[in-house]
């Protein structure tokens, strides 16, 4: 593959490209997911392709292809400097990359067990079970689990001389309870919405989820939801459970602080950002005790926003992005960095398979934990919502006004958890609620949660990102608007 | 472009197909062949800073093996790799508990023909898009404006094999324009999408989105509540695309669709005509679902009663009916889902709705839609892109952006006046063929600072 990387590389040269830079993946999937006691997707995949990106004229081409042949590979290299060309019949001036060293390594991320060479009857024997237990509870109405797994073998090579070899083994699983009642569908999960909890990790990480001995609880749980109160509606007190924080950390801190979006690249689907260039280390993003980095190195955690090099070969870094509540930092590209004056790239760019351009994206977007013990912070509260694992999320165009709903709430009253909430909602502006963030649990209630599902772009790519959060509380928050007659 | 070469014909994919039956010895198998190439050119402060193509291939073999079935995908055409596939379709098949519902796989069937291949746009070069978006840049420069949008073609083309001598052809073409333009406080949208890139006229799009961002000029903000509202076909879409899988017989089945305990009841208003009909000239997709059943034209729902659900061939055993042709690909937990929906839709003119309006808001663009709850459909959002007071049956100017909480149960059954329905494109939902809506106190919840 090397060989054909570098051809790839040669004939866009010598067709007039002034950078180049290609990477070669061979991904392997395997899905399964159960529902009712049946198996439903059993799936496994590869694809092997190469994608090749040049600067020629002074403006971008990028083209792909699976045929991995000599000819296919000139062909796909041409047709990129070709593309490139043709950019610059609209080009307004040069593109331009920050500097980056020359790389020539190996990265691979550290695991246990390769869940490829777990027989797949135990996997389907794991979600089965779990099945069960959810079913034994009545009134559930559909049981489900998947596992997914995912295998990211990747070459990427510079016309500058890098060459970056990784292997990336990835792994996730989660299981949901429905019930159907009266005129209501409830749901819960486990240990999260959409899909579970997915990191850069082995098979250890299902064994470690436990998901038969927590099925019966969020069964138990989602039947009950029929029976509990409606969330009220007004301005209350909030704590999030560490899975919706890490959402509200994805949509209103992750997306915003793109500097792809900033610079309006994104501004006809995915939008821009209210963190216009002028808020850098001027803006309270939020109170003193909001920390936040952009951390894609093994040492943060095998989250899925982890990484050796990202995919324009710019080695992993930590930015700090909130400190003590101030706006510090932005996720970059070498080129969106060289546009606004920084030295370097953040080395946040990457891609969903070779056949997609490499943008920014996420990568471990996580808030520090504080020092609040779970205990002490609900004995400290005396009137609140506890809101856990997430139902629905949506936010606006430029990350300003947000509304999210959970699957489960309990009533915070005199330091105690009391009833349960159902329908639970709370809304309100980016700054404006970081800002009102006064407790944030300690360390042994941080976990770092797995967003494999993020969509950006166009071709639109889904990518994994990462998102360390722990539970924290939120004073004067607007709740119930969801559902508000 | 060497590429274009590239593009296997409908020969090599049958090749391909024919070669997996070969190389299987399960009970029955499955082979899907397909091969597409894109290329998408994207553009913002007016100048193009994305510009892309990709070419690929992919072979899926589904294989039965004792009451079994599994699906293993590759993109390699090598005879080791094609065999390789096969024995992994086969050994995931075989380490699994028997399944139930699996149906025998169906032989040779009749396909009605869809004409949707054009070669206009396969034919479309990189310089063809260059071409037009530097025409836009250009507009939008002259005008003190910002464009940002894509310019996309490409073509597809697939095989459907089985081991009981089903064949199913399907080639395509895709063509799609979408643009925003940006002013200082203000902006405006639009996209289309056809598979004839002759019907996109990227300058009246980007013309139009000019004119939306114009009049929006200094939004005012003005309270949330319950407004009368014009929702253009692309709002409209986005919202109903929602209502896609509820559908399915398996939602029913599972008691997660909204359509449960109200199917034959008058839920939506008498104007609420609803197909699925993947024959209608303003769609696309194959006549046939993911097992290779002919798709039918089903009536949804009619004046405002949903009456039929549609259904793959397991879901249809189980719940005595008989298949649509809207099955997914095998194995799946989903079932079906109609892909192609038609709105019977109306007569009246935007303009009409507008100047038959005392004071209501015109919405050009949703965005971020999430569903709240799943059986009374309440679905959140934004506006986005041009949002308008209406003032005594004339526009008034633009105001800030709101965030709407709407059950689109509710909506369907406050429609007063519906438009031509027309092929909409959206950022939530497949493309379908809706028509402009105006809607009785839509729910805006919240207004945002922009």
């Amino acid at each position: 593959m090397r060989d054909l990387a570098n051809l790839a590389i040669e004939t866009a040269r010598r067709r007039g490209a002034s950078y180049a830079d290609v990477r070669v993946m061979d991904i392997r999937h395997r899905d399964i997911s159960t529902k009712n006691g049946e198996v439903g997707t059993l799936a496994e995949s590869e694809s092997l392709g190469l994608g090749i990106r040049v600067i020629a004229g002074g403006a971008w081409g990028f083209s792909s292809t699976d045929r991995l042949t000599s000819e296919g590979v000139q062909a796909c290299a041409a047709e990129a400097v070709a593309i490139a060309k043709a950019s610059a019949l609209a080009k307004r001036e040069n593109v331009s990359l920050a500097p980056e060293k020359t790389h020539v390594d190996t990265w691979q991320n550290p695991f246990l067990k390769d869940p490829f060479r777990i027989p797949v009857e135990t996997q389907i024997g794991l979600l089965l079970a779990a099945d069960k237990e959810m079913r034994r509870v009545k009134g559930v109405t559909v049981a489900e689990g998947s596992m997914s797994f995912r295998r990211i073998e990747q070459l990427f090579v510079s016309s500058t001389g890098s060459s970056i070899h990784q292997v990336k083994m990835q792994s996730g699983a989660g299981i949901v309870a429905t019930s159907f009642a009266g005129t209501e569908i409830q749901k819960r999960s486990y240990p999260n919405s959409f899909g579970g909890q997915h990191m850069l990790e082995g098979y250890e990480l299902i064994e470690s989820l436990d998901l038969v001995g927590n099925a019966g609880r969020i069964a138990e749980e989602c039947v009950a939801l029929h029976s509990a109160a409606q969330c009220p509606e007004g301005q209350q007190t909030v704590i999030l459970g560490s899975s919706q924080l890490g959402l509200q950390i994805h949509e209103s801190i992750g997306h915003p602080i793109e500097l792809d979006r900033v610079l309006g690249m994104e501004a006809n689907f995915a939008g821009m950002s209210f963190l216009t260039t002028e808020k850098l280390r001027t803006l309270k993003y939020g109170s003193d005790i909001v920390n936040v980095v952009a951390d894609a190195r093994l040492e943060h955690g095998p989250g899925l926003g982890t990484f050796g090099y990202d995919d324009e070969g710019v080695s992993a870094q930590c930015t700090p992005i909130i400190t003590d509540g101030l706006f510090t930092g932005y996720l970059s590209s070498r080129e969106t960095a060289a546009s606004i004056g920084e030295k370097r790239s953040g080395g946040t760019v990457r891609c969903e398979s070779w056949n997609r351009l490499p943008m920014i994206r996420m990568t471990n977007i996580s808030i520090h934990p504080g020092t609040w013990k779970y205990d002490d912070l609900i004995a400290d509260t005396d009137d609140a919502i506890l809101m856990e694992t997430n139902r629905s999320w949506s936010i606006d165009d430029k990350r300003y006004h947000f509304q999210f709903s959970t699957e489960i709430g309990w009533e915070i009253k005199g330091g105690k958890q009391g009833r349960m909430i159902k329908n639970p909602s709370y809304s309100g502006i980016t700054t404006e609620f970081w800002n009102s963030c006064d407790a944030i649990c300690s360390r042994d209630y941080w976990t770092l949660w797995g967003t494999p599902n993020c969509g950006k772009g166009q071709p639109q790519q889904v990518m994994g990102t990462g998102h360390g959060a722990a539970p924290a509380r939120f004073r004067n928050i607007k709740v119930g608007v969801a559902f508000a007659k | 472009m060497a590429h274009k070469n590239a593009q296997p014909s409908r020969k090599d994919l049958e090749s391909i197909a024919e070669k997996v039956l070969k190389f299987s010895d399960a009970e029955e198998t499955e082979v899907d062949v397909g091969s597409s190439t894109d290329a998408l050119t994207r553009f913002a402060n007016n100048t193009i800073h994305q510009n892309v193509a990709e070419h690929t291939l992919g072979i899926s073999v589904r294989a039965v093996v004792e009451g079994r079935t599994a699906r293993a995908t590759t993109n390699k055409t090598d005879d080791e790799s094609l065999r390789r596939t096969v024995a992994a379709a086969m050994t995931l098949a075989r380490n699994q508990p028997k399944n139930p519902d699996l149906l025998p796989l169906i032989g040779k069937q009749k396909y009605q023909k869809v004409s949707r291949f054009f070669s206009s746009t396969a034919g479309a070069t990189p310089e063809d898009r260059a071409r037009s978006v530097t025409r836009v840049c250009k507009m939008a420069h002259k005008a003190k404006q910002t464009a940002a949008g894509i310019f996309a073609s490409g073509e597809s083309r697939s095989v459907m094999a089985n081991s009981r001598g089903l064949v199913a052809h399907y080639e395509q073409t895709r063509a799609e324009f979408s643009v925003t333009i940006l002013e200082a406080n203000s902006s405006g949208w639009t996209k289309a999408n056809s598979p004839d890139i002759r019907k996109l006229d990227p300058e009246e799009l980007a013309e139009n989105a000019a004119r939306t961002a114009t009049i929006s000029r200094e939004p005012r903000e003005i309270p949330a509540g319950r407004y009368t509202t014009i929702l253009s076909p692309a709002a409209v879409l986005d919202l109903v695309g929602f209502l896609f899988y509820d559908f399915a017989a398996t939602a029913v089945l599972d008691k997660r669709s909204c359509l449960t305990g109200r199917l034959g009841k008058k839920v939506f208003g008498d104007n609420i005509t609803i197909w699925d009909d993947a024959y209608h000239p303003l769609q696309s997709g194959p006549p046939q679902d993911g097992e290779g059943v002919p798709r039918q034209r089903v009536l949804l729902v009619d004046k405002g009663v949903p009456k039929n659900l549609v259904y793959s061939r397991a879901t249809a055993k189980k719940m005595k009916a008989k298949p649509t042709g809207h099955g997914f690909s095998l194995p799946n937990e989903y079932g079906e889902a109609p892909m192609n929906l038609v709105f019977s839709g109306g007569n009246k003119t935007t303009e009409e709705m507008i100047k038959t309006t005392e004071r209501g808001i015109l919405v050009t663009r949703l965005w971020y839609i999430r569903e709240v709850d799943a059986y009374e459909k309440i679905l959140t959002g934004m506006t986005r892109d041009g949002t308008f007071l209406i003032e005594n049956g004339k526009i008034a100017g633009g105001v800030r952006n709101f965030r709407f909480n709407e059950s689109v149960i509710e909506m369907l059954a406050k429609v007063d006046m519906m438009g031509i329905p027309v092929r909409a494109a959206g950022e939530e939902s497949f493309e379908m063929v809706v028509p402009p809506m105006k809607v009785r106190d839509f729910h805006f919840s919240e207004v945002t600072k922009f």
